[in-house]
Formats: structure tokens, C-alpha cells, sequence
């Protein structure tokens, strides 16, 4: 451990400080996941495999997981869009809808829920335009993607904002003294640059899509096999006094995610390997 | 290829960067556009570059319009200041961008690209740096990376803004000697802006002061050097002292004069050698490498800097509060209607 020893840094005070994260992290993030982990220890390889493999719970990861992914990409996509038209345009207005992005953060989910399956309904405000067309929104799988794109815009548009006002407007005339287009600055010089905080936030909606339940109960329509997510199915089995077979679903998803997350961080240090 | 550039004109607010500005830059020179920050140098050649759009006038290159022609279409090679070049892609990349965004049927392939750009590296003498980011390079190799991509494109004109100016003194002086020797093998028509007047001299074919958005004096490094037009241009390219005095004039009288003189062109000499001989006493001596600067004050009070050669200097063995007399070897004379 040799940075222990580095003494006369100009920035004191390591000890403390990671100190204080280690106990914090640990009381915060360790003890509560390290408890569920002990919990599910308590069963049996036979009953784990089959709390965690049924195929209702199985048919739940892909759910919870393909919907967040999608709605993540949906995000990544329009998140950017809106970053771009907030930093790059003035507009009038343009601090109203700076401050609407936030809003999916501050609703309460139930509210937002109940809010997305009114709307989206058989004969809500989009519901009924959409119903004729043979597209149907609430209590299907694509309501889950609506509620969690609804829920993870904030994090790709709050990510990538800084990341787009810091570029430097030389290098995009750099670009066109080159003989760039527009559309080739912005994919071969303007992206790129992006890709880091789009990943960041990507993964962010990610995660808090798979995390989310409030919103998404009231849309889903919750039919096994169909349009339940693991969230709600742990809950269900909380209610049936499982404890056992819940925590052991939950530490499947806590694996899941985590793996995922390590991936995209994996990915989006590869996207800076520029800065060093 | 030449470029003239007539009538041009713009505003930025209430703010004249530029003022009818008329200039003509023959094929193959190397220009200076030389000025205090301010002067309207950078905006002028962004203008030149496309970058900017001028409010009037127009923009020729060999004889033919470009002024609403599209930074994309001017082919200019543009190096900023600050370098832009684009930290995600290697060395390599950022040399072969300009020839990669090529529309397929005009891009060279694949080989031709990699063989062009090793030959523009190896001009810049950086062949071993290809496959490094811009991060892991110094200031003047970044410099030199930056102006070997905008020699890929095979530019007309080369357009420099500031090129060495966030870079420390010795690499600038290296780096300035180098744009010499390149321009002198691929002779492309160059203007560079600079607020550095050593820069300017010791470089350009041509010097272009310039101050508040107009044109003081073109011309080569000599002309403007020993025969400046005017008062701002002596005192812009060297270290000047001024000498209030007036001159009869049969029609309206006497006319307030100021003489000129450069701190090196004065002599100090220990006795009076002739009329021109002033009486001072020395206040301060710097000692600044190869020369030394000596500040005087006159009888009269006013402050003098003349600068002499360590030699010269060691020979009169001058020290502090000595009374020497000064002498001009030569004087600019304007009559006093010109402010500086």
C-alpha cells in the first residue's frame, strides 16, 4: 500500500477521508445488500434455483430488465436531442423547459404513474389515438418502457448538458476548415466527446429503471408472464410471507445490475481512453 | 494563390473591429498581420479564413469572389492558437480527418491516406508520434500536429492565429524559425496574426500593422523597421523615447514637433561630444541577457531609456546616479497631430 505512505501531498487528508467513505459506503450500500446476500445463504441450492428460475420470475428479469434497456436507449437518443437544443439555442421559454426536464425527478412515481396509465388508457388523452391504430400503451409491456423512459430522461439530459456547453467551439471550425459537414463534425468529432457522459447517464436511467416500481404498477397492467416485473414479484412474495424466496430474487437482480453497470463503466472508461 | 481583400468592414456591436480595410497579399507570401490585441488581426483573418462574415467589402482569392463562399469550400488551412485538435482521435486521425471527410469519390484510399499523412508527419518531424493522442504530447508538437492537418487538405492559404502564442519562449523561437524553413519549401500563401513584433520580423515576407481596426503600414520587415509611417508603428516594433520640442513654420508659426528614438539608438558618452549631446543622470541599469537597458532622466526631468550592448556597456563602466550625456543617433521627427 504504498499511496498510505505518500506523505507532504498537497491535497491532506486521505486518511480520514477514505475513512469516512469506507464507514459510509458500508453503512449506507454494504450492510443492507450484505444482509440480503446472508438472508437468501439460508436456502437450500435447490430452493434458491427455484425461487430464482420459475418461469414467472424469469419472464419478470426479462421484462424489468429488456424494458429498461430499451427505455435507457430511448433516453440516450432523445436525452442527447434535448441537451443539445438546451445548450446550442436560445429560445423563448427555454428556461421553462430546462426546468420540466427535472420534473420526472421530483413527481412522486405513484403520481406518475397513475398519471402515464390515465393518459394512456383506452380512452386517455393519447390513448384514444393511439387504440385505433392497434397501439396499445397501458398494461402492456411497452407502458413499462413509457413509465421508465418517463422516469430516466432527467439522467441522460443532466449528464450529457455540462459535457455539450464545455465544448470548444474551435474545434468544430476546425472541423469545417477541413471540409467537415455539419452531420461529420457532429459524428466523428462532436460524439465522441459526448460518449462518456452518454454512457454515464445511460447507465443511470438504466439502473433507476430497473430499480423503479411506483410508477410502473399503475401502467403495467401486472399479468404474469406478461407485463410483471421483478420488483413487484418480490413484493408479491413479501406479502405471501416468502421472505427467503424474495431476498433470493432480489440478489439475482442486485447481481444482474451490477454486472451491467460494471460493463457500461467498463465501456465508457474505453470511450476516454483518450485523457490519458 | 493571392487573396485581396477590399472595403471590409465589421462591426461587433457598437464596436469597429474592422475599418474599410483594403489589402492585397500576392501569391506565395508570407504575411504578418501585426497589432495590440484588439486591432482587429484575428477578426480580419477569420474573415479571411470564412469563419466570420464581414459586414462589407469583399474577399477575392486569385481573382474570384469567395466572400459568400463557405468555410468548407474556401480551402484554407485554419491553426488556432489553443491548437483544436480533436483529443478522441490519435495523431494519425486527426491528420487524415480532413481527407477521410472527403465525399467517396474524391477520397484518396485507404494507403494514399496513410501515405500522405506520414509524409505531412515527417515534414512536421513528428513520424513516430502517429499512433499517440494529443494529450500525451507537448505544446509545440501539438502546434506542429495541428498545422501538418491543415496542410493535409492541400489548402491554398494557410491561415495562422496567434500559432506560437500559448507556447513558452524557446519553443516559440524554434518553432518560428521552423514555419520559416517550411514556407520557404511549400510556399504557400501564409498570413499569420501576431502581436509579437521579433515574431513578425524575424518570420514574415511582409508586416501588416495594424491598430483600432485599420491598417497603419504594410510592407516588408525593413520598410516598416527603419522607415515607419507613423508614430504608431515606431512605437509598436521596439522601445521608443519621445522628445517634445517645436518647429517654426513660416505660414502658422511654430507647430509642436516629437522626435523619436529608439532606446538603441542612443549613445552615452561620459563627455559632451557635439550640439546634439544632452546632460542626464542615470537612474536604473537592467542587465537583460545580451543587452543592457539604462534609464536616465534629462535636465529637464524627462525619463530616457537607451540600450547598449554588454560590451559597450563594460567599456564605459557605468554606474548608478553618474552624470552622462546622451546622444540621439537617429531621430524620427512627426509633427504633432497623431496620437499614439
Amino acid at each position: 500500500m504504498k499511496i498510505l505512505k505518500r506523505t507532504n501531498n498537497v491535497l491532506p487528508g486521505f486518511g480520514p477521508t477514505m475513512g469516512y467513505t469506507l464507514l459510509y459506503l458500508s453503512l449506507v450500500v454494504l450492510i443492507p445488500l450484505s444482509a440480503l446476500v446472508f438472508k437468501t445463504a439460508g436456502l437450500s441450492w435447490h430452493d434458491f434455483l427455484e425461487a430464482v428460475a420459475a418461469p414467472r420470475v424469469l419472464a419478470s428479469y426479462r421484462i424489468t430488465f429488456g424494458a429498461a434497456l430499451a427505455a435507457a436507449g430511448i433516453n440516450a437518443v432523445f436525452g442527447v436531442l434535448v441537451a443539445w437544443v438546451l445548450v446550442r439555442y436560445p429560445f423563448p421559454g427555454k428556461r421553462l423547459v430546462d426546468a420540466l426536464v427535472d420534473l420526472p425527478f421530483a413527481l412522486p412515481t405513484a403520481v406518475a404513474g397513475i398519471t402515464l396509465a390515465t393518459v394512456y388508457s383506452a380512452n386517455g388523452w393519447a390513448g384514444k389515438y393511439l387504440e385505433p391504430h392497434g397501439i396499445k400503451v397501458a398494461f402492456t409491456p411497452l407502458g413499462i418502457i413509457v413509465a421508465m423512459t418517463f422516469i430516466g430522461l432527467p439522467f441522460v439530459v443532466r449528464t450529457v448538458q455540462p459535457v455539450i456547453e464545455e465544448l470548444d467551439a474551435e474545434i468544430e471550425e476546425a472541423a469545417a476548415c477541413l471540409g467537415a459537414s455539419r452531420w461529420q463534425t457532429f459524428r466523428r468529432v462532436l460524439f465522441p466527446l459526448l460518449t462518456p457522459s452518454v454512457l454515464t447517464g445511460f447507465a443511470l436511467a438504466f439502473a433507476r429503471g430497473v430499480g423503479e416500481y411506483g410508477s410502473i404498477i399503475f401502467i403495467a397492467g401486472n399479468m404474469p408472464m406478461v407485463s410483471e416485473i421483478t420488483p413487484l414479484l418480490i413484493i408479491t412474495k413479501l406479502e405471501q410471507y416468502d421472505y427467503q424466496g424474495a431476498t433470493a430474487i432480489a440478489t439475482v437482480m442486485l447481481v444482474a445490475s451490477f454486472t451491467m453497470l460494471l460493463v457500461i463503466n467498463l465501456l465508457q472508461r474505453w470511450s476516454r481512453r483518450y485523457a490519458d | 494563390m493571392s487573396i485581396e481583400i477590399e472595403n471590409i468592414g465589421k462591426q461587433f456591436g457598437s464596436f469597429t473591429a474592422l475599418d474599410d480595410i483594403n489589402l492585397s497579399i500576392p501569391s506565395g507570401e508570407l504575411v504578418a498581420l501585426l497589432g495590440p490585441s484588439g486591432s482587429g488581426k484575428t477578426t480580419l483573418l477569420r474573415i479571411i479564413a470564412g469563419l466570420e462574415t464581414p459586414d462589407s467589402g469583399r474577399i477575392i482569392f486569385n481573382g474570384e469572389d469567395t466572400t459568400d463562399r463557405h468555410v468548407r469550400e474556401r480551402k484554407v488551412g485554419f491553426v488556432f492558437q489553443h491548437y483544436a485538435l480533436f483529443k478522441h482521435m490519435t495523431v494519425f486521425d486527426n491528420v487524415a480527418f480532413g481527407l477521410n471527410v472527403r465525399p467517396r469519390d474524391s477520397r484518396p484510399s485507404k494507403s494514399a491516406i496513410k501515405e500522405k499523412v506520414m509524409e505531412l508527419l515527417r515534414l512536421v518531424q513528428l513520424e513516430g508520434m502517429a499512433k499517440r493522442y494529443p494529450s500525451q504530447l507537448s505544446g509545440g508538437q501539438r502546434q506542429r500536429i495541428a498545422l501538418a492537418r491543415a496542410l493535409a487538405v492541400e489548402p491554398q492559404v494557410l491561415l495562422l492565429d496567434e500559432p506560437f502564442g500559448a507556447l513558452d519562449a524557446q519553443v516559440r523561437a524554434e518553432l518560428r524559425r521552423w514555419l520559416r524553413r517550411l514556407h520557404d519549401e511549400i510556399h504557400v500563401t501564409s498570413v499569420f496574426v501576431t502581436h509579437d513584433q521579433e515574431e513578425a520580423l524575424e518570420v514574415a515576407d511582409r508586416i501588416v500593422v495594424m491598430n483600432k481596426g485599420r491598417i497603419e503600414q504594410a510592407g516588408t520587415p525593413d520598410q516598416v523597421y527603419e522607415h515607419p509611417a507613423n508614430p504608431f508603428v515606431l512605437n509598436f516594433l521596439g522601445n521608443v523615447n519621445l522628445f517634445h520640442g517645436r518647429i517654426p513654420q513660416p505660414a502658422q508659426g511654430e507647430r509642436k514637433t516629437v522626435s523619436y528614438v529608439r532606446s538603441h539608438d542612443i549613445d552615452i558618452d561620459r563627455s559632451q561630444q557635439d550640439s546634439s549631446s544632452l546632460s542626464a543622470e542615470i537612474r536604473h541599469i537592467q542587465k537583460l541577457g545580451p543587452s543592457v537597458r539604462v534609464t536616465l532622466t534629462l535636465a529637464s526631468g524627462e525619463p530616457i531609456e537607451a540600450e547598449l550592448t554588454r560590451d559597450a556597456f563594460q567599456n564605459l563602466g557605468l554606474q548608478q546616479g553618474e552624470q552622462v550625456y546622451v546622444r540621439p543617433r537617429q531621430v524620427r521627427v512627426f509633427v504633432e497631430d497623431y496620437q499614439i
